[in-house]
């Protein structure tokens, strides 16, 4: 426990919040390992956990007919895993899948909800750090989106 | 280093094609070597040459070799439209004219004693690869080698097998990635500026040199700026059409400078304001 | 240049002038009349000048009238200028064959098969000659063709005893009064002591070619009136570049909407880059003959207002009329002085009036520092 805590308390997205939360984030997280090729999560399912990168690649993919699955983006080292648990309706959009064996620390998000909205300065203060993560994935989904380096003719 | 110019800059000087090897399904890397030992191959990463094929036209190429070979000339052509497409069909054997080499290079000398951070886009790293050379043969005059590199898809990196043998060494950290993966690939799929997430640098130390598109290179260089470099220590390179190369036909013109004289490198502060400049 | 004594001949003269350059083996250039304009061509004697014609000018209005007197320079530019003979419109850098798989260059680039002589060049001409020649031989590399034709050519200025309405070289500091660049300096008089003119030289060379001349030492009275001519001339001018921060005033106002209201107007037609004495731009073709064993390359003007001017793979940079103009006023008025250290307008107003809608780069100059305004569409 005592290694989940410095993991959380020394994470880029965690920081600034004060020690009673902290503590509030340690309590709801496990470690967690996924096997290279498994699903780590799935679209149209639930979304109630989401999961801090320890160890590995994730591939966040969909799945269309008449397509192989189609990667639109990996994370790695460091990176947040999941959003969908924040927000209504609190369901995934995409497919998750370890690349590698991936280890990672997973975060109960429904708890976390709800601990939101009994408490709005914790609520703001976890919205702002997804709101910053949801910027910055948006501005490179653009770039990826302007397929810069195709040939123009 | 001075680059000896042993004959008329606007005359083409001979030269013929060793060896033409596919990189991705359309470019292709050019070794070329002189016809005449007079003719110098001396040349400064980040510079280009002229390219004539005879009777067709001439095309600004950068120089993609190693600048410590002294005998030859090496090119990594995209074909994109007609001159391109002549230039990558060319047969061993068959003749090239030469003009250059022309324009301001990555400044090695700068760069030494400090990280060298390389950010390269689609067929942007050719222009690099001379720099990563010249780093890797005087390795003690520099501190870490970052190289990251962005392309379309998996087919269409280049220099993989390099790519491959400059990440074992140490002390040199390459990070790849592409804009669509397919399921075969394992690496990292996203745009060049999600892999400095996986570089710690230290701003103070070191000093960036990008080259990519210019919508590529704008997202970089502000990426790079977040992460807490100075605008004097980015480096460009930048493109426009090219006519002459010795600054007297006035097609390469960028506000104040010319590309091909002034350029195409050039510091990020110097180029700041004009890269906000819709159709300068 | 050294003050060297002044003097004065009858109008006659300027014939013995001709023919002693033509005995020199100079190719004599000068005014013509031709196609109801003034232009510069081959002059064989005095009788080729366009003896008593002056031209009227105005915002895209050229034509030729006849005057009172026989003055030989009595008008004030043509459509073309030095350039067109310094700076060839077109003009072959090398040939070259092929040699089994590879080739060699001839080069055997075409040279004016005699000197030249310019006749009747004025300040604001002197002034765009010292500038192409910063252009074009004094940056980082030097352009042989533009340096043979330089190196050959002798000049004979003319000082301006009249100006046009476009005309605008005294507020661009380049003008009426021509200063040095030239060979020999002539001033028409009219006057009551007849048709004569006053000649000075400027080089060894225009001292050797003036002993041809019938020449009497100019008075105090002839250097007055030589001067009060060119003041009048001066004076005469109705349009102004104010040039106070020009070049922050464009650089900053990229976004002005004055380009749209130019842009309204512009027929990106290129004519003024045609005619601008200083415009430089141009273009190389390569061409094979029929067999494919002999290549050439020309080098020809060319124009940033065209749509090509910009190209690069898949698409121009500049695709809208509206940032074409922008390019051509910013260069020429603004980042030239970054690039070489002066304007690169002489204050001529060719483009002012050989613009075929009359756009009229003053007044261009004017709304954008007074801040919007509209022109007449």
């Amino acid at each position: 426990m005592e290694n989940l805590e410095r993991v959380i308390a020394e994470h880029p997205f965690f920081a600034g919040l004060d020690g009673g939360f902290t503590n509030l984030m340690v309590s709801c997280a496990s470690n967690i390992r996924f096997k290279a090729g498994s699903y780590i999560l799935r679209e149209g399912d639930a979304a109630n956990t989401f999961y801090l990168i320890r160890e590995g690649k994730v591939a966040v993919e969909i799945l269309a007919p008449q397509h192989k699955p189609i990667i639109v983006a990996t994370l790695s080292v460091g990176e947040i895993l999941g959003w969908s648990w924040l927000l209504p309706p609190f369901q995934w959009k995409f497919h998750a899948r370890a690349v590698d064996d991936v280890r990672a620390i997973a975060l109960d998000g429904k708890c976390l909800r709800t601990k939101c909205e009994e408490n709005h300065d914790l609520g703001y203060e976890i919205l702002k750090r997804f709101a910053q993560i949801v910027e910055q994935r948006l501005d490179a989904t653009r770039l990826q989106l302007l397929d810069v380096y195709a040939v123009r003719r | 280093m001075a680059t000896a110019v042993t004959t008329d800059p606007m005359l083409p000087r001979p030269y013929s094609v060793r060896e033409v090897s596919k990189e991705t399904p359309d470019t292709f890397t050019l070794r070329l070597e002189p016809e005449s030992t007079a003719n110098s191959t001396a040349f400064q990463p980040g510079q280009f040459s002229m390219l004539w094929v005879f009777g067709v036209g001439e095309l600004p190429i950068s120089i993609s070799g190693d600048p410590a070979l002294h005998d030859r000339l090496v090119y990594t052509v995209r074909s994109v439209g007609q001159a391109t497409h002549s230039l990558v069909n060319q047969r061993v054997g068959s003749g090239l004219g030469v003009r250059g080499p022309f324009g301001a290079g990555w400044p090695a000398e700068a760069a030494k004693g400090r990280d060298v951070i390389i950010v390269a886009g689609g067929i942007g790293l050719a222009p690099l690869r001379p720099l990563i050379y010249h780093v890797l043969q005087n390795r003690k005059d520099y501190g870490r080698l970052v190289i990251l590199y962005g392309g379309r898809s998996p087919r269409d990196l280049l220099y993989r097998k390099e790519l491959t043998k400059w990440a074992r060494n140490h002390e040199t950290q390459v990070l790849v990635t592409v804009d669509y993966g397919g399921l075969a690939w394992r690496g990292h799929v996203g745009v060049v500026t999600t892999l400095f997430k996986y570089c710690r640098l230290q701003p103070g130390r070191s000093i960036a040199m990008v080259c990519g598109p210019e919508i590529m290179m704008r997202f970089v260089t502000r990426e790079l700026e977040t992460q807490g470099l100075s605008r004097d220590d980015i480096y460009l390179s930048m493109e426009r059409n090219m006519k002459c190369a010795v600054g007297f036909c006035g097609h390469c013109q960028y506000g104040p400078h010319f590309i091909c004289k002034d350029g195409p490198i050039f510091r990020y502060e110097q180029v700041r304001k004009l890269l906000e400049k819709y159709e300068l | 240049m050294a003050q060297r004594s002044q003097h004065v001949v009858g109008a006659n003269q300027l014939g013995n002038l001709i023919e002693a350059l033509l005995h020199e083996g100079y190719e004599v250039i000068g005014p013509r009349l031709r196609d109801g304009a003034i232009v510069y061509d081959n002059v064989e004697s005095i009788e080729d000048l366009p003896a008593g014609w002056t031209d009227e000018q105005e915002p895209a209005r050229y034509r030729l009238k006849r005057r009172e007197d026989d003055a030989l320079f009595g008008y004030a530019v043509g459509p073309q200028s030095w350039k067109n003979h310094l700076h060839p419109a077109e003009v072959r850098l090398w040939s070259a064959e092929r040699q089994g798989g590879t080739f060699r260059i001839l080069n055997n680039e075409t040279k004016p098969q005699r000197r030249h002589a310019f006749l009747g060049a004025r300040a604001c001409e002197l002034a765009a000659i010292a500038i192409q020649d910063r252009v074009l031989l004094e940056d980082k590399y030097s352009d042989p063709i533009y340096n043979e034709r330089r190196r050959g050519a002798f000049i004979i200025a003319v000082q301006c005893t009249q100006a046009a309405a476009t005309c605008f070289c005294a507020s661009m500091g380049t003008g009426p009064q021509v200063s040095d660049g030239f060979d020999l300096v002539l001033t028409e008089l009219l006057g009551t002591k007849g048709h004569r003119f006053l000649v000075g030289a400027g080089s060894d060379r225009g001292a050797e070619i003036l002993a041809n001349l019938e020449a009497v030492a100019a008075t105090e009275e002839d250097l007055q009136e030589a001067a009060a001519k060119v003041d009048a001339a001066a004076r005469q001018q109705v349009r102004r570049i104010d040039s106070a921060g020009i070049k922050e005033l464009l650089y900053d106002n990229f976004e002005h909407p004055r380009w749209e209201n130019v842009a309204d107007r512009c027929l990106t037609c290129a004519n003024c880059t045609m005619v601008c004495p200083t415009c430089f731009c141009t273009s190389v073709e390569d061409a094979t003959d029929i067999t494919g064993d002999h290549a050439e390359r020309w080098r020809r003007w060319d124009s940033c207002f065209t749509q090509n001017f910009s190209y690069i793979h898949g698409g121009s940079v500049r695709t809208s009329g509206k940032a074409r103009y922008r390019q051509w006023m910013t260069h020429k008025l603004a980042s030239w002085i970054d690039q070489f250290g002066s304007s690169g307008c002489v204050g001529c107003g060719r483009c002012i009036t050989w613009c075929p809608v009359g756009i009229d780069i003053t007044e261009e100059v004017r709304a954008i520092r007074e801040g919007g305004g509209n022109g007449k569409p």
